[in-house]
């Protein structure tokens, strides 16, 4: 948290003192760049080659039974923001889900409960301020963490406070399983990464964008209002 | 168009009951005259299948499955209007001979990348959405789902518009990610710096080490 605080004041800062040419979501671009590249050396000395050799050496089958087991430790506060943002019905579904596959589906290995009709929700703090009007601010790249803004950094922040894995003890089983959590998590992203980087020119820029684009339309549940034209360099007086 | 697909998303959509069974006009029927949820269908069901089918483009050969999608896919988008959509104001600068050049080169990067997306994904299942518009709009949303074991189903929306030639794709949007928008912030700051036909040249640049990757061994 103390992290946010500090990056909440150079956003003021830069604020100040932002150039012309500077994206007016990203203040803080020189700053978000350099961690940028940090985290994409440490992604691609450790977290991409432990992630290919675990999609190499574990078998699909398993794969998705700990894709499923973390899901439904997640579905629980996916149903907490669902009933902060007033979506009973949405909640109700999370938590049936969190009830059938936590007990049918053998401690959430087997996500029967999409069989069943209750489909799965992305939803997190970060996600519920957007929804009560909280706007994203200047955009941020967290160290280790990734692509953020100063509503998401926050949010960001309660989801791993509230995060059941916190509870177990002792602390070696849960720093294996935040391991493995991490590394499956990593598994299923390498294909969107390589594919990043064969379409982005400036993959700092493509990803920043897309991760805005993704938030935004994450926060309405995938039916955005219609962003007024997005302002040109060109015309002087947009905003 | 060939008549497989056209026979294929006639039978689905004759098995939906959204076409009536006029068979006098069935034959005469071309690829214009699609509905365009079904033209997605159809096209997105073949390509899917074709791939499944071929041994050379499961086991990695990027060459036929990009050739594949300049046969099936590509003829349902409209370039031009992608490129002038992802450029903003700079498009009204550039003069034809720009326009074409970068035309060209958007097109062969976005197949390339469509071609990894369909690598990766095609074996996924796909939730075709019954299309929400009137039958005279002209410019509509064709939504798809892609379903994937223990993660929310991905929206994959494609946004046409009716030409002369039938329906054309000319954004599409990923998890609600719009690519023509994604790509406007950076043509715009290439144009910034080094002019229009310096995002010609970045843009021929990126896509001829993509083909070299892609043509080194062991990738």
């Amino acid at each position: 948290m103390l992290r946010l605080a500090l990056a909440a004041l150079v956003a003021t800062l830069a604020g100040c003192a932002s150039t012309a040419d500077r994206d007016p979501r990203d203040p803080l671009e020189p700053l978000n760049r350099r961690v940028y590249r940090f985290n994409d050396k440490v992604d691609q000395v450790i977290a991409q080659p432990v992630a290919r050799t675990y999609r190499k050496a574990v078998p699909q089958e398993v794969r998705n039974g700990v894709r499923n087991f973390f899901g439904n430790i997640g579905d629980f506060f996916i149903g907490v923001n669902n009933f902060l943002q007033g979506k009973f019905e949405d909640g109700v579904g999370d938590w049936a889900r969190v009830a059938f596959n936590t007990t049918i589906g053998l401690l959430g290995i087997f996500d029967i409960a999409t069989d069943m009709g209750y489909e799965k929700h992305n939803e997190d703090f970060g996600q519920t301020f957007g929804w009560w009007g909280a706007r994203p601010g200047p955009y941020l790249v967290l160290p280790l963490l990734g692509s953020s803004d100063l509503r998401d950094g926050v949010g960001t922040g309660l989801d791993m406070y509230s995060d059941p894995l916190g509870e177990v003890r002792p602390y070696h089983t849960q720093y294996a399983l935040w391991g493995l959590r991490l590394t499956q998590t990593r598994a299923d992203l390498l294909d969107a990464s390589r594919i990043l980087e064969e379409a982005a020119l400036d993959k700092y820029v493509f990803q920043r964008d897309a991760y805005l684009q993704r938030r935004r339309s994450l926060v309405y549940d995938g039916h955005p209002p219609r962003e007024k034209e997005p302002q040109n360099d060109d015309q002087k007086d947009s905003r | 168009m060939t008549r497989r697909i056209l026979a294929r998303a006639l039978v689905a959509g004759a098995a939906l009951g959204l076409v009536p069974a006029v068979s006098g006009f069935v034959p005469s029927a071309r690829a214009q005259d699609l509905p365009p949820d079904q033209l997605v269908k159809g096209v997105t069901l073949e390509v899917v299948e074709l791939i499944a089918k071929d041994k050379d483009i499961r086991a990695g050969n990027r060459t036929k499955l990009i050739e594949l999608i300049d046969a099936k896919v590509l003829p349902h988008f409209n370039f031009a209007a992608m490129t002038a959509l992802a450029m903003g104001q700079s498009w009204n600068k550039a003069t034809p001979e720009q326009k074409k050049r970068l035309t060209e080169e958007f097109r062969t990067l976005l197949v390339r990348t469509y071609a990894s997306a369909l690598a990766a994904y095609s074996d996924q299942k796909f939730d075709f959405r019954p299309l929400r518009a009137k039958a005279t709009d002209t410019d509509v949303t064709v939504q798809v789902r892609v379903l994937q074991p223990g993660a929310q189903p991905v929206p994959i929306d494609y946004s046409m518009e009716k030409t002369g030639a039938g329906w054309k794709v000319y954004d599409v949007m990923v998890g609600g990610v719009s690519l023509v928008a994604n790509y406007r912030t950076e043509f715009n700051n290439v144009v910034r710096e080094s002019g229009i036909d310096g995002l010609v040249k970045n843009l021929s640049t990126k896509n001829r080490s993509l083909a070299a990757a892609a043509a080194a061994p062991g990738k």
